[in-house]
């Protein structure tokens, strides 16, 4: 299926949900509210013509000039060969979204990430914590205004 | 900047006097040892023989017999640690060839055969390190307790008709009962590191040792029973007489006891493929990983002693002993020659097979071995029942099998040297020429 | 230095209870970031119930490097060198990832020799990694000689590479617009050579190894991954394949002329055990290695004179946009997804790497497996601690 027709599809199921989409260019994806990010991704699975069971990627985007970060979820169907991607704005200041590991538990580990390096907070996630960094490093460093750190249990970085 | 301070490290008494020694004398003596190193060995052989000679035909009638106990006892120690020099060295060249590379070639200037000698005098002056949490009397006796009964062993083991140090009627059940005191060593090394690593390995290693020391005795038992005497002199001398009157041949019951013995022993002797306790993948180095310096190379020790002393009970019971093959005069170098050729199996065995999961392991032992074994005791005693004039035509076969089973040894001898020779004529061709041209002798 | 206190993670503890390291049954095992068989620095605590392992939690990033920060900050050529050590016994498919993403959103096209040379390269990588994915499971089951036997193979191989780009293990050859540098003369040529010698080995490792009674009861019924949570946890690559999913992206979505090369996908079957076991696993490596002999061969024949770099400028300037690629590289699909606001560095360049995605499956497939068997679920998982941490 091609990207149109998969948007098509999208919006036949929840066109309220749908912020903005490109069907075009080297990126096609749909951006939806991030309320109903559970509800899109559910459909996406499920719905026989799309059946996006692998999810590849959970990218995490950190824009301070439009006060948003954003989630971009990368899907991929093996038993149909397409790809899609969905993407979800959250305010900067506190960023929060369902977490979608319950429809792709390989979500439990990007969540993670995202929420190690950029600081996103996934609701309803069955472990959040951190995955790369240890648990008490501070500060969440993939975002722009991220300040290097000195010093860390005694040991001293020198700039 | 982090500085680091070498904690002052002192040595005391004995370990003293070696490092001054070797500091002071090692530095122009070593190379000139290893420069003259053919000259050295065969004055040292021209010696040992000679000195063989004198003591016995001069000085043993003469002497008390503690003394001539001591002479022995202290031969004995050298045998053992010659052994597992010699055997350590073996196995690295033994398992380079394997790997298609060379092994040590460079200590000693042929072969690296002085390899062992470097690696024992770098052992010894390493640092003497107890982890902090660890058993400490348990944790300096445990080496001790696994490298003792192994040489006790050898007090046993006679090399020929009256190279013995003690002629017992009971000596292969010595020699197990030695062998077997080795599992508390293992044991306690693994309890008393203090990691719960150690542990695993000698938790397995228990079960291991222990129930394979069962089929390992059956199987022996066949061969005892057929003899009839435990004593490992008359299990030699029971087949004088060349190739066709090995106990191996004796009856298909103990052909296979051969066989099982020796896998029985390959798991008692913790050699791959039963090599889980000191599995290196999953343990890093099993029970001895928290031994460094001279007490990695008790265990090391007594790992080749015990190698050597299970091909030595196989090749008294099963292989003939010291007898002669093709007919000639019994010696002690036959020997060594088979309990060699077992070893050098063992180490075959080692590098070509992955290792066997513990409940494998015991599934194997008490599933498999041990019925097959009983059978086989009970399928020996039953064939010697019938073996007595009182079945002649029975007897007759029996007469005639062990020419039989023989031949069947002999063909399988002649297709080892077979494979042996072709692998080695056509080695260019196997292994591919790319992988040969940069080996000696391509 | 401050004192640093021992905690133990959340999930052995419950809350307010005092750590006490023996219980009567279990036993907290910490197979720390140093440990032959955890193929770099991976933690793995283990709760056991004497062998048997209830529960394993992996414990991540003691190789993060920051690599997706530090590509904020250098530009898109200099950050080749920094994909060469993800996945750094794949190196070249690794710069042949980045290379495409940086070439999709850049509209950079490839002359045929250098996509043809950078088949080649890909493809012999892949054998060089399986040969080490091979080698070090044999490894870790104990079977030390199969390890010697690929390494001497891979010699080959880092000898090929060694002619080609200078280095041995990160290669930074495939670089955007094409490769770095034309290959030396005769290099085609001992390259035909060495698949000429390679390609019985393979038969001779088979008997050595795979086909070993033992090593099949080693990893046979161990870590059965059915297809459904293989493709639910975002496996990718042999063990994708290895539960039964004939996916590969080199056939369904062909980059760099994947498609006019014919190859068959090797896919588990479930031989010696059921499909989805570490065998499995195992065994599509082994098999991939004959299909990637088998591409490169049909690239040799393909390859012709010409360029091998497109004229790309020497600071590379990407317009605003962004977009996600992915390439089959040894372990999986690794992917990058780069967005780019117009200037010399990216804007944000994530990294999918292939073993973080399958690693996550260790701890649904760890329990109820015995000690020895999670050495053969991580080997057969075949991670690289570089790709996972990034």
């Amino acid at each position: 299926m091609t990207s149109s027709e998969i948007l098509e599809l999208v919006k036949q199921y929840d066109a309220d949900s749908i912020v903005s989409a490109t069907a075009e260019g080297l990126y096609p994806h749909v951006v939806i509210k991030a309320e109903r990010l559970p509800a899109i991704a559910g459909f996406l699975k499920t719905q026989p013509r799309l059946g996006f069971d692998l999810l590849r990627c959970i990218s995490a985007i950190d824009r301070p000039a439009q006060n948003t970060i954003e989630l971009a979820y990368d899907l991929l169907s093996t038993s149909l060969a397409h790809t899609f991607a969905v993407k979800v704005l959250l305010e900067r200041a506190d960023p929060q979204v369902a977490s979608v590991s319950a429809i792709w538990p390989a979500a439990e580990w990007h969540e993670r990430e995202a929420y190690d390096l950029v600081g996103v907070t996934f609701l309803h996630h069955p472990d959040l914590r951190r995955i790369l960094l240890p648990e008490d490093w501070p500060g969440h460093p993939l975002r722009k205004d991220y300040q290097d750190i000195v010093e860390y249990r005694g040991l001293k970085f020198q700039p | 900047m982090l500085t680091f301070e070498r904690p002052p490290v002192e040595y005391k008494g004995l370990s003293r006097t070696i490092v001054r020694l070797a500091t002071k004398w090692g530095g122009i003596g070593i190379p000139l040892l290893l420069r003259f190193a053919w000259g050295v060995f065969l004055a040292a052989v021209v010696v040992l023989i000679a000195f063989v000679w004198l003591v016995q035909h001069f000085i043993n009638p003469l002497l008390p017999w503690f003394v001539r106990d001591f002479v022995v006892v202290v031969g004995l120690l050298a045998f053992v640690c010659i052994v597992a020099i010699i055997g350590i060295w073996g196995e690295r060249k033994v398992s380079g060839r394997i790997q298609s590379r060379l092994g040590p070639m460079r200590t000693g200037a042929w072969h690296g055969w002085a390899q062992s000698l470097a690696d024992g005098l770098k052992f010894v002056q390493k640092e003497d390190l107890i982890p902090a949490a660890a058993d400490k009397p348990l944790f300096r006796l445990a080496p001790y307790l696994a490298l003792v009964p192994a040489f006790c062993a050898y007090l046993a083991i006679p090399f020929g008709v009256g190279w013995v140090f003690r002629e017992a009627d009971v000596s292969l059940l010595f020699v197990l009962a030695m062998l077997a005191i080795e599992v508390l060593g293992v044991i306690m090394a693994g309890w008393a590191s203090n990691s719960k690593w150690s542990l695993y390995g000698a938790m397995r290693e228990g079960c291991q040792l222990v129930s394979y020391e069962i089929p390992m005795g059956l199987s022996l038992l066949a061969a005892v029973l057929s003899v009839g005497s435990l004593n490992l002199t008359e299990l030699g001398e029971a087949q004088a007489g060349g190739w066709f009157a090995w106990l191996l041949f004796q009856n298909p019951f103990l052909f296979a006891a051969f066989f099982t013995y020796y896998i029985a022993s390959l798991a008692s002797c913790k050699r791959a493929p039963f090599d889980l306790p000191e599995g290196e993948s999953e343990l890093v180095a099993g029970f001895h990983t928290e031994y460094s310096g001279f007490r990695f190379v008790m265990f090391f020790f007594a790992e080749y002693a015990g190698m050597f002393a299970v091909s030595a009970l196989a090749t008294i019971i099963f292989l003939g002993g010291w007898g002669s093959p093709i007919g000639g005069p019994s010696s002690p170098l036959w020997f060594l020659a088979k309990s060699t050729f077992l070893v050098w199996v063992q180490m075959w065995v080692r590098w070509t097979l992955p290792r066997i999961r513990i409940d494998q392991v015991m599934h194997a032992c008490i599933k498999y071995l041990l019925p097959f074994t009983l059978l086989l005791f009970i399928g020996s005693s039953f064939w010697q029942l019938y073996a007595s004039p009182a079945h002649p035509l029975f007897a007759s076969l029996a007469r005639l099998l062990p020419y039989g089973l023989g031949t069947l040894g002999l063909l399988l001898l002649g297709l080892y040297f077979f494979g042996a020779g072709y692998g080695y004529y056509y080695r260019n061709r196997l292994v591919g020429q790319m992988a040969r041209r940069h080996l000696p002798g391509a | 230095m401050k004192e640093i206190e021992v905690h133990y993670p959340p999930e052995v503890l419950q809350e307010g209870e005092v750590p006490s390291d023996i219980r009567t049954e279990e036993l907290v095992l910490n197979m720390g970031p140093q440990h032959p068989s955890t193929h770099g620095v991976l933690r793995v605590i283990l709760q056991t119930d004497g062998e048997l392992v209830l529960k394993a939690t992996p414990y991540l990033g003691y190789l993060h490097r920051c690599a997706e920060k530090i590509a904020e900050k250098v530009t898109y050529r200099q950050f080749t060198p920094y994909t060469d050590r993800l996945d750094y016994l794949a190196a070249m498919n690794n710069n042949l990832g980045f290379a495409l993403t940086v070439e999709k959103l850049g509209g950079i096209e490839i002359p045929p020799r250098a996509d043809y040379l950078r088949v080649i390269l890909a493809e012999l990588n892949r054998i060089a990694s399986h040969l080490m994915a091979t080698g070090s499971y044999g490894l870790d089951m104990g079977a030390f000689t199969p390890l010697i036997y690929c390494f001497r193979e891979r010699e080959w191989i880092m000898d090929l590479f060694e002619a080609a780009s200078g280095a041995r293990l990160t290669y930074s050859y495939i670089t955007i617009g094409g490769v770095r540098e034309d290959v030396p003369e005769g290099w085609t040529q001992k390259c035909r050579e060495f698949l000429d010698y390679f390609e019985p080995k393979i038969t001779e490792y088979n008997n050595l190894l795979s086909f070993n009674h033992i090593f099949i009861q080693r990893t046979a019924n161990v870590g059965i991954c059915p297809p459904e949570l293989a493709l639910a946890y975002g496996l990718t690559g042999p063990c994708l394949r290895g539960s039964g999913v004939p996916w590969d992206l080199r056939k369904a979505m062909p980059y760099s002329r994947y498609g006019e090369f014919q190859f068959d996908i090797p896919v588990g079957r479930g031989t010696y055990g059921t499909v989805g076991d570490c065998w499995d696993r195992y065994f599509v490596r082994v098999e991939e290695m004959v299909q990637s002999v088998r591409i490169i061969r049909q690239a040799l024949d393909k390859l012709a004179d010409g360029p091998i770099q497109a004229k790309v400028p020497r600071v590379v300037k990407l317009p605003a946009g962004e977009v996600y690629y992915e390439v089959e590289n040894p372990r999986g699909q690794l992917g990058f997804h780069l967005v780019s606001d117009g200037g010399t560095s990216p804007y944000r360049l994530k990294i999918r790497g292939p073993s973080f995605c399958n690693l996550s499956i260790l701890p649904v497939l760890a329990p109820n497996c015995l000690l020895a068997d999670i050495a053969a679920l991580l080997g057969s998982i075949d991670i690289v601690m570089g790709e996972v941490d990034r």
